[in-house]
């Protein structure tokens, strides 16, 4: 599961210049697969086979993960003879310029911080921290009005699902207050 | 008729005030959260889920139904006012709709397409009434080998033959199986990709997939790439037609929806090949009356391909409630979240709990009518949304996908879990991966190995024993057809999916050029 991580930041470069023939990175990605059908194999082989049941539980595993690496290599196959993918468009994508990819590791710290404190500081709290920081990485610099917005955001979600809809997300830090 | 009678029950259960404030909460946030730019109609049902949590199913169904049909229209109104469509469906509509909104009549592209919405997602979920039980009763009747056959059918036609390179259809179909494959073994119950976790081991929770892939990873490949300048948003009056707007656009209607409907029933499914069908049907029309308007903004060219796009979402619950089978992204959310209320979509659901679907498909039609009843006079409010500053806007949507994710079991292992797949949905839009294959592997998966090893018990072990049923033979021949025609087609002419793409070319040129 780690390995989709490790890919984009090795996208940088074919990005960066317009003109190169292979899309280098997609190796990575082909490797990813290779490695993540073989861990599936793996995975797969390691199990106990029950009684009565003439499929088990290792054939479907056995099967996924063995096209997944034929299709890692059918990739890498593609990219050598200079198969290039198109990055996906959109309403807010701008694809003439280089890839930001700062922006999407403050993005990704910011949410790690959320899911590492989120038990104990509680919903109220972290999820304003998610909005201020996720704005703050994407350019924004009205902090006063993105913290103000974010505290009435999360407090609000968090009396929604206490009250509407009887989900009690955690108080922490602020329990007894809220 | 014995089905308008249980349909007329399922207006009973829905038609009570409460309901139908929920239903109007539902259309005013499916179409709120469908109209902020970069969010379609999948994401906005997924984003939503959480809210209904805690619910009773009529309740939450007819809140859906609103959802669903709010964020499909939300999704049009961004390409009419943006000419930036956030879904392959919605290409065609931004293609004459927002020459229609340069050209100053925005009220009229949006009215049409609002009209045109309610006319082909009433008559579409009115056949469904009729053929979802037909197709149900036949359901019942057929085996695993069948359904297994079926899903195959299913994972085929989205992966090779919709999408543009099958290549890649096939790394997301495989990817989504494998993270399908993570938790308990249905049978020995032997945890499977769990790395020794318990919390794995309880299976990937698919609306912390749908969230992480769709909302997380689309907010996060716009993070990378962020329009430094901000798009030109059209204002907008309250939409109207005159007569002759009226005169010009009920024809594309009717023919939309009959384009429509079909491809959204059938498990070929995908509302492009309809849309694009019916905006040439159109042009064809136009051209032969001599009042060709097209490339200028002509009213049949939003009217047709609208009508088209949700006559086929409504297409998509014959399959979906008859079959359990879903085929497009949305359609494959929806199933999540019937699950999420241990609902079983397939032949067994329309006589095990008939008062669920009737009320769910009374649902569809009460969302629709609310939906424009409300819209039309809201347009120009939702409008002014296009013009959130971005860094709030996806601040927003991070939120949002957090809080959906963590709500569903209050884990902040989830949220963790979402982290690692927005990253693997970046990683998908980055490798021009397609979405839909990997949500429908998740989904179908689990589903297709369990009617395997039903059918293999069945025949003890006999491979044979997967095409000892008939149509489950027919079945595959439609699979070999599907695989192979392809490249016969090929052959003859450009590939379709090249063909599909040229009137997309001229909407992408005029991007760069501004």
């Amino acid at each position: 599961m780690s390995t989709p991580l490790d890919t984009p930041t090795t996208a940088e470069s074919p990005r960066t210049s317009p003109g190169p023939d292979r899309d280098l990175a997609q190796l990575g990605l082909a490797a990813a697969l290779v490695v993540i059908g073989a861990y599936t194999v793996y995975d797969a082989s390691t199990l106990r086979v029950g009684f009565g049941d003439p499929v088990g539980p290792r054939v479907f595993p056995y099967v996924i993960g063995t096209v997944t690496v034929v299709l890692g290599v059918l990739l890498t196959i593609a990219t050598l003879r200079g198969d290039v993918a198109e990055a996906e468009g959109g309403e807010d994508v701008d694809l003439r310029q280089p890839a930001d990819w700062l922006t999407v590791l403050k993005l990704v710290g910011v949410l790690m911080v959320t899911v590492l404190t989120v038990s104990f500081l509680g919903w109220a709290i972290s999820g304003a921290i998610l909005f201020v920081g996720a704005a703050w990485s994407l350019g924004s610099r009205t902090l006063v009005r993105d913290v103000i917005v974010g505290l009435v955001l999360s407090v609000s979600s968090w009396y929604f699902f206490h009250e509407g809809l009887g989900v009690i997300l955690p108080a922490g830090i602020l329990d007894g207050v809220l | 008729m014995d089905n308008l009678t249980l349909l007329a029950d399922g207006f009973g259960a829905v038609l009570t005030p409460e309901n139908l404030l929920f239903c109007a909460i539902g259309v005013l946030l499916g179409t709120f959260v469908g109209v902020l730019p970069g969010i379609g109609p999948a994401m906005a049902v997924a984003l939503l889920l959480p809210v209904t949590f805690g619910m009773d199913p009529v309740p939450a169904f007819i809140m859906f139904a609103g959802i669903y049909y709010g964020g499909m229209y939300g999704g049009s109104t961004t390409s009419i006012l943006l000419n930036t469509p956030g879904e392959s469906a919605s290409v065609m509509t931004a293609l004459e709709g927002n020459l229609m909104a340069r050209a100053g009549r925005a009220a009229q592209a949006l009215a049409t397409a609002a009209i045109g919405s309610f006319i082909a997602g009433t008559i579409g979920t009115m056949l469904v009434v009729f053929f979802a039980p037909a197709l149900a009763s036949v359901a019942v009747q057929i085996g695993a080998p069948t359904y297994f056959a079926l899903m195959v059918l299913a994972m085929i036609m989205v992966t090779s033959v919709l999408g543009g390179s099958p290549l890649r259809g096939f790394i997301a179909l495989f990817l989504g199986l494998t993270i399908g494959l993570v938790g308990l073994d249905l049978n020995t119950g032997q945890p499977r990709l769990s790395f020794d976790q318990p919390l794995l081991a309880d299976r990937i929770d698919v609306v912390v997939v749908a969230v992480g892939i769709f909302a997380l990873g689309e907010a996060l490949w716009v993070a990378a790439h962020l329009r430094r300048s901000p798009l030109h948003v059209i204002p907008v009056g309250r939409p109207w037609m005159d007569r002759t707007d009226l005169r010009r656009s009920w024809g594309p209607w009717l023919r939309g929806t009959a384009y429509g409907f079909p491809f959204g029933a059938l498990p070929a499914g995908g509302a492009e090949i309809p849309t694009f069908l019916s905006y040439l049907t159109e042009k064809r029309i136009a051209k032969r009356k001599g009042v060709d308007e097209f490339g200028k903004g002509a009213i049949e060219g939003v009217a047709g391909p609208e009508a088209a796009n949700n006559a086929s979402a409504a297409g998509t619950f014959v399959p979906l409630l008859a079959l359990g089978l879903p085929v497009t992204a949305t359609s494959a959310v929806m199933l999540a979240a019937l699950q999420g209320y241990g609902i079983e979509p397939g032949p067994g659901l329309m006589t095990d709990q008939p008062e669920l679907v009737w009320a769910l498909l009374a649902s569809l039609l009460v969302g629709n009518a609310l939906l424009l009843v409300l819209n039309l006079p809201l347009a120009p409010v939702w409008a002014k949304l296009l013009r959130i500053p971005r860094p709030q806007l996806y601040a927003g949507i991070l939120f949002f996908a957090a809080l959906g994710a963590y709500a569903a079991n209050l884990q902040a292992f989830d949220l963790f879990l979402l982290v690692l797949l927005g990253l693997l949905g970046l990683a998908m839009r980055r490798f021009g991966l397609p979405v839909l294959p990997l949500i429908l592997g998740v989904i179908l998966g689990p589903l297709m190995e369990f009617r395997l090893r039903e059918a293999m018990a069945i025949s003890g072990g006999d491979v044979a024993g997967l095409w000892s049923e008939p149509l489950a033979v027919v079945v595959y021949v439609v699979v070999a057809i599907a695989v192979t025609a392809p490249f016969v087609f090929r052959r003859v002419r450009p590939a379709p999916s090249a063909v599909l793409e040229e009137p997309g070319t001229p909407a992408q040129d005029q991007e760069k050029v501004r």
